[in-house]
């Protein structure tokens, strides 16, 4: 089976933005970036394809040498191989997907995995485009999954419950936490995934379809009142709700 | 000009989400001189249909067939690019629920629209619509114009007020669209509901528990709480984490992000990553035994103090308040 799985190089959970000089970024300054979150788990249930089915699972990444790191990682995990679709500019969602999905078609991958969203912009719509622009269905948020005989069953979540999908493959499958444990690499994957090479191949360039004009902080919350500091204080507290924040 | 506005249902039902898109697109509708035509898709809707002209919509497009009574990403893309078309509408706004968020890339590609997810905010300046939305689940906004000629928005739920409706019925016309086997490439097979409580990313009141209240069991008193005023339960990562509570409730920057009218912090220290996912929320209460702890920086309301203590009080007095 030939696997693909999208990786990206995001800045870290415990990144505090600030916005950068241009206004509509983030200042890279003092930032550690890292996968994905949920590309992990994109990436655990591809290797978790590869040891059912076999194959081989190719990581790609669309951005610049930095992103080099997370394609490192991916391959310490247990990827084959890793492509960087090498371009520094930032793109819009469907410049990412359509040359992850350029790729994917060159490739021929037979399942592509992702993650629900990057932590970075949370558009959530790379899978989905990837899957349209190829012409093979997606499944989106996806807690559980199973491949028999060419069809996957996906368990996707929606608001107050879970439905379960049926796809035949190719398909797209975007994964929600939950969906796997994914694995920490071992010593001797991350001494490979130094000598592995990584691929690097230059994306058509797209116009975009939607542009960022600015980007700013939210207003800062300021701290409220201390109510009290014991179960006494309760009556006061439900007061202020009632009366002065109205919202019960 | 004309503004498609997709009505999520589910069973025959309007989601709240049906009723704040179709409003977002009056409101933007007025400004650039455009029709609000809204879409239905499901089985049969028919009858539910008229009530979205109390909301704004100028017209109510259903469009019926068995294979659509559940979702299904392939099928209901089709439908939506379809009827965008069949229309000439230049602007779509879906929901950003589960069944949005999964649609709107699919139909972006159909229409070769540009896409802006989970806007909080449509503003038009000289003609142009400026998208307003999270970015680094809350750490900061972004601000976006879409450059082609169909441009699509999903909105976040709770965010857009629908308002009242004015009580007006809109006429209704049926469409029909071919499904074919290839558009039900991707079919649901079942739906597995958990519990009857509110989903977190569309509950107007959250109650949230975090590490601070040390077990699983005594989330029976987050539980009683949420139930009482109607809400949905929240959760820490650590606590999802713990296997205390389910990933469907985390909320933070690898959960959901919120922004109810009210949210209710128990035992969460406030993680940056949480306080990412929940600080837009209206109003903030925090309960929690460390007066340092960084929840209290974003809070409205604050109790230092054994969340043992306080939240039995605090339920106590809510009920009182409702005379129950």
């Amino acid at each position: 089976m030939k696997i693909v799985v999208f990786v990206n190089h995001v800045p870290d959970t415990e990144t505090k933005v600030k916005i950068g000089a241009d206004g509509v970024s983030i200042e890279p300054t003092g930032v550690n970036y890292m996968l994905s979150p949920y590309d992990e788990f994109a990436v655990e249930e591809a290797l978790k394809t590869k040891q059912k089915f076999g194959g081989e699972v190719a990581a790609v990444s669309l951005g610049g040498d930095a992103n080099k790191e997370t394609l490192r990682k991916a391959l310490a995990m247990g990827c084959d191989k890793a492509v960087l679709l090498k371009d520094a500019s930032v793109r819009d969602s469907f410049g990412v997907a359509k040359g992850l999905a350029d790729f994917a078609k060159e490739y021929g991958a037979d399942i592509i995995f992702a993650g629900k969203q990057s932590i970075d912009y949370d558009s959530a719509q790379v899978g989905g485009l990837v899957g349209e622009l190829l012409g093979i269905p997606s499944v989106s948020v996806v807690v559980k999954l199973d491949i028999a005989d060419g069809v996957a069953t996906a368990e996707r979540e929606i608001e107050g419950g879970h439905v379960i999908v049926h796809v035949k493959l190719p398909a797209v499958i975007i994964a929600q936490k939950g969906l796997n444990e994914p694995r920490y690499p071992s010593l001797k994957g991350i001494m490979d995934a130094k000598r592995k090479p990584i691929e690097e191949k230059i994306p058509a360039p797209v116009e975009p379809r939607v542009i960022t004009t600015a980007m700013y902080l939210p207003p800062a919350k300021s701290a409220g009142k201390i109510v009290g500091t014991d179960a006494a204080a309760a009556v006061e507290l439900v007061r202020l709700l009632h009366e002065e924040a109205k919202v019960i | 000009m004309k503004i498609l506005a997709f009505a999520e249902q589910r069973s025959s039902q309007f989601k709240k989400t049906a009723f704040e898109v179709v409003k977002a697109a009056k409101t933007i509708g007025d400004q650039l001189n455009a029709e609000v035509i809204a879409l239905v898709v499901g089985d049969k809707v028919q009858s539910i249909a008229p009530q979205l002209g109390g909301y704004g919509a100028a017209k109510v497009i259903t469009v019926e067939n068995e294979k659509l009574e559940k979702y299904s990403t392939t099928a209901y893309s089709k439908v939506i690019a379809e009827t965008a078309k069949k229309e000439g509408a230049e602007i779509l706004l879906l929901p950003a629920s589960a069944m949005g968020k999964d649609a709107a890339p699919r139909v972006a590609i159909k229409l070769e629209a540009g896409l802006v997810s989970d806007c909080t905010a449509l503003t038009v300046e000289n003609g142009t619509i400026k998208a307003a939305r999270p970015v680094f689940a809350g750490k900061g906004f972004a601000e976006l114009i879409v450059a082609t000629k169909i441009k699509m928005f999903t909105l976040r739920p709770n965010v857009f007020s629908a308002g009242k409706s004015d009580g007006s019925s809109a006429p209704v016309e049926s469409f029909s669209v071919d499904i074919s086997d290839v558009d039900m490439g991707s079919y649901v097979k079942d739906v597995k509901h958990t519990g009857g409580r509110k989903d977190v990313a569309e509950a107007d009141i959250i109650v949230a528990g975090g590490r601070g209240l040390k077990s699983a069991e005594n989330f029976a008193m987050i539980e009683e709480l949420a139930d009482l005023l109607d809400g949905a339960i929240g959760a820490s990562r650590a606590v999802v984490d713990a296997g205390w509570r389910s990933i469907d409730e985390q909320v933070g920057q690898t959960g959901k992000t919120v922004a109810p009218s009210l949210y209710i912090a128990v035992g969460i220290s406030g993680a940056v990553q949480h306080l990412a996912g929940m600080s837009s929320s209206k109003y903030i209460v925090a309960i929690n035994k460390d007066k340092e702890a960084p929840i209290f920086s974003v809070a409205d309301y604050g109790i230092v103090g054994d969340a043992f203590e306080v939240v039995p009080a605090l339920t106590a007095e809510i009920k009182k308040l409702m005379g129950k």
